[in-house]
């Protein structure tokens, strides 16, 4: 009998009962290698993200304190420490301000290192943090239109022009 | 329509030359950065997605610097033709499936593209023939700066460029090297290498990147952390690696050589008679019997086809270049066909006492 992935003599047969339907396999001596093995590839980054907090949460919080940790939210951009820590992405530059130190430990694990040393913009200005106003400025301008509350959000229209123009590079 | 010439040619990548062009495919620095006034994507809305994509491309078409970049709106490209740009890396899988407004912005050698609203708002990215990755880094930070000059990257004094994945603060960079390893792979050897290779924190990673298997034997190196180490020792980290590996791989060739391996050189002729005879034969059959052919070719052992020919078959026949190529074929059965002709007319040899030169 043939192998059923190529063409050399199957010396496994395999029954597979792993999946809804018994499953019968004639493989050769290296293809039921990588059928008993199949090859790893590394997981996605998010993946490695939100497997290092979990470690890392369930080593250092009690539930209480992990239930609190998880409501708190960024002002900024609304994100959850719940939801970052599912999703492995962050919400906008704020959130490493504001977990900065729930943030902390993951840097260190994944590059040993919480300290950037190396190109720096070279116009403009090395700490960015005031232009996420315009972030925050723009959710409550939105929120202000959902709600139809229209002189809000004409007020923080103007806000928004201004500070646009003071960022502008 | 730019999408039709770009299947005609090989791209940067696949274009075979450059140092240690017979083991190393390409080098490739990519540059994560984000703009500081607007959330990270996955907590965009439309109007911001929108607004990301209207202010990058308004302000590089000003600045003069991007002249002979061509953007194309993803969003607006239908399948085939984002199937194409990722076949042809330039861009992402990520972007080519995401939803809402985004963009790329290529040079005319396809060497450069700027990939905007995919993980991070921006990913700029290299690509050089061959192991080049000074002078990958040479242009992509010029690249940065003059991207620099028209927007402000978000940015934070200890912690550098922000990122959307906490995987990429810092330098945002990614350095990679797509290498060749079949000899490597047929000895056994490889699983060592990846072992060693992720103790010095280096990730090895299929053809297509994040997540995919590797095809044909080509493998992408590169570089796990991206904080506290400055770009150019980043580029001296992967940089001085490589080489070790390309000498490994060149050992375990020569071994392969040298003891006469049958199993070898059959695997190899066979590859190339199933390439030349084949009637119908899918995608991934053709990249791994071309990276037999592709080693046969640098052991010496297959005399009448070059590598540059090679790498234009490893790229022609995928699914979306094939179909650009021929017109039509949207069913895989009518494509495994026609890639077999494909394959058929352009690696047929005149056989012995057939030749035409000859019967004059």
């Amino acid at each position: 009998m043939k192998c059923q992935k190529c063409d050399k003599l199957a010396t496994f047969h395999i029954t597979d009962l792993s999946g809804d339907q018994l499953l019968a396999l004639h493989l050769c001596a290296e293809c039921v290698k990588e059928y008993l093995q199949p090859d790893e590839t590394p997981p996605p980054a998010a993946k490695v993200v939100s497997n290092v907090i979990s470690k890392q949460l369930k080593l250092e919080q009690t539930t209480e304190e992990l239930a609190e940790l998880d409501h708190k939210e960024c002002p900024v951009c609304g994100i959850s420490f719940y939801e970052f820590r599912q999703g492995g992405r962050l919400g906008c530059p704020n959130d490493y301000v504001f977990f900065a130190n729930e943030l902390e430990p993951l840097l260190n694990n994944v590059h040993g290192s919480v300290e950037h040393v190396g190109k720096k913009p070279m116009r403009g200005p090395h700490d960015t943090q005031p232009q996420t106003e315009l972030i925050k400025l723009r959710r409550e301008m939105k929120d202000a239109v959902d709600r139809e509350d229209y002189e809000l959000a004409s007020e923080l229209r103007d806000r928004i022009k201004s500070v646009e123009g003071e960022s502008q590079p | 329509m730019i999408f039709d010439e770009m299947a005609c040619r090989c791209g940067e990548w696949l274009r075979g030359s450059g140092p240690e062009s017979d083991i190393v495919m390409s080098s490739r620095i990519r540059l994560a950065r984000n703009l500081a006034e607007y959330p990270f994507i996955r907590r965009c809305n439309d109007f911001d997605r929108v607004n990301i994509e209207a202010s990058v491309r308004e302000r590089l078409e000003q600045s003069g610097d991007f002249e002979d970049f061509t953007f194309i709106d993803v969003a607006e490209l239908d399948n085939l033709d984002r199937q194409l740009l990722v076949e042809r890396q330039l861009i992402s899988r990520e972007l080519s499936d995401a939803e809402g407004a985004r963009a790329v912005a290529i040079d005319e050698a396809e060497r450069i593209s700027l990939m905007i609203n995919e993980e991070d708002h921006l990913r700029l990215q290299v690509m050089k023939s061959g192991l080049d990755l000074d002078e990958a880094w040479q242009q992509i930070n010029a690249v940065d700066n003059n991207v620099e000059q028209q927007l402000n990257y978000a940015f934070h004094p200890d912690l550098g460029y922000l990122t959307a994945c906490p995987t990429n603060v810092g330098t945002g960079m990614r350095v990679s090297v797509m290498l060749h390893l079949p000899a490597l792979v047929i000895a056994g050897q490889i699983d060592k290498v990846f072992n060693s290779l992720q103790k010095i924190n280096l990730t090895v990673r299929g053809l297509y990147g994040e997540g995919s298997q590797a095809m044909g034997d080509f493998y992408q190196i590169s570089n796990q952390v991206t904080l506290g180490k400055s770009e150019e020792s980043l580029v001296e980290h992967v940089g001085s690696i490589v080489p070790s590996v390309i000498s490994y791989e060149r050992k375990a060739r020569d071994v392969l050589i040298k003891d006469g391996n049958h199993d070898l050189f059959d695997q190899v002729s066979r590859a190339y008679g199933l390439l030349q005879n084949a009637q119908q034969i899918s995608s991934e059959e053709t990249m791994h019997l071309l990276s037999k052919v592709r080693m046969g070719i640098n052991l010496g052992l297959i005399g009448d086809l070059e590598i540059p020919e090679v790498n234009k078959l490893f790229i022609q026949t995928q699914p979306a270049h094939l179909q650009k190529l021929r017109g039509g074929l949207p069913d895989s059965a009518n494509r495994n066909r026609a890639r077999a002709s494909y394959l058929h007319r352009h690696l047929k040899r005149p056989k012995f006492g057939e030749d035409p030169a000859e019967s004059n």
